[in-house]
C-alpha cells in the first residue's frame, strides 16, 4: 500500500485504515497511530463545533512532503495521512496519521513528527463555533518550539 | 492574468477570497501588495505584510521578494491551524 495523503469530507474510517497498515507487508512488526478529535472546549470557551479550510493542491503536496521527509528520517514502510475538512462536530476525528515499520521507535517518533509539522506546515485552518460566537483559531507558539526541536537532532 | 487568493482569517478581514489582476508587465511581490494598498486602501497593506502572513506562489512557500509572471497563482496564507 505504500504511503498515502488524503484530504476528505467524510468521516475517517479508523479500522479501516489501521487495518491497511497491518497488511502491509511481513517485515511489519509495529504500527503507531495518531487520532486528533475535536473536544468541547479551547482555551476558556466552550466549542460547538469546527470547520476547517484547506488549500486545494497545496495542502496535499504539503503533506506529501512530510511524509517523504519522515521516510528519509526513519525506516518506515507504509505511512498514511488523513486530514478532514468542512464542519466537524465535537467527537469527531479530525486528522489520522498512521505508520509502519518494522520497530517501535521509528514508528513512534516519525508520527509524533509528522503531527509537529503538519500543525505548523499544512495549508489548513480552523474556525470554532463556540457559546460565544466563532473565531479563527490561533495558531500557539509551543507548537513551533516542537517543530523546531525536529531540526536539532535531539531526537 | 495573476490569480490572487486569500484564505481563513486573511480572507474575512479583507472581505474577500481572491481577485484576478491583468498581467501588465513582470513585477514583484512587494510592488503587487503596495498596489493593491493604493487599489484598496492601506488595510490592505497592513494586513498582506504582516509578518505572519506567508506567501505561497504557485503552491510553493516563497521567502523572498519573488518576480511574478503571468498566469501565477499568489496565495496569501496566515498562520496554520489544523491537526
Amino acid at each position: 500500500m505504500g504511503f498515502k495523503v488524503l484530504i476528505q469530507r467524510e468521516a475517517i474510517d479508523f479500522s479501516k485504515e489501521h487495518g491497511l497498515l497491518q497488511d502491509s507487508g511481513d517485515s511489519v512488526g509495529a504500527i503507531a497511530t495518531f487520532f486528533g478529535t475535536v473536544r468541547d472546549f479551547n482555551e476558556t470557551r466552550k466549542v460547538e463545533s469546527i470547520s476547517i479550510e484547506h488549500y486545494s493542491g497545496m495542502t496535499e503536496s504539503e503533506l506529501k512532503k512530510i511524509l517523504t521527509e519522515a521516510k528519509a528520517r526513519w525506516k518506515i514502510s507504509a505511512g498514511t495521512i488523513i486530514h478532514r475538512v468542512g464542519r466537524l462536530h465535537v467527537g469527531e476525528g479530525i486528522v489520522f496519521v498512521g505508520i509502519a515499520s518494522s520497530h517501535r521507535k521509528d514508528a513512534f517518533q516519525s508520527c509524533d513528527f509528522i503531527m509537529d509539522y503538519l500543525k505548523t506546515n499544512a495549508p489548513l485552518w480552523k474556525k470554532e463555533r463556540h457559546d460565544r460566537g466563532e473565531d479563527w483559531v490561533s495558531s500557539k507558539e509551543s507548537d513551533q518550539i516542537f517543530a523546531r526541536s525536529w531540526e536539532k537532532g535531539s531526537h | 492574468m495573476i490569480k490572487l487568493v486569500f484564505f481563513a482569517s486573511l480572507r474575512e478581514e479583507l472581505g474577500c477570497g481572491s481577485l484576478e489582476l491583468e498581467f501588465k508587465q513582470p513585477l514583484r511581490l512587494s510592488a503587487l501588495i503596495k498596489q493593491l494598498e493604493e487599489k484598496n486602501g492601506n488595510h490592505w497593506g497592513k494586513v498582506l505584510a504582516s509578518e505572519s502572513v506567508k506567501i505561497a506562489i504557485n503552491k510553493e512557500i516563497v521567502v523572498n521578494d519573488e518576480l511574478l509572471s503571468d498566469g501565477c497563482e499568489v496565495a496569501f496564507l496566515p498562520p496554520v491551524t489544523g491537526g
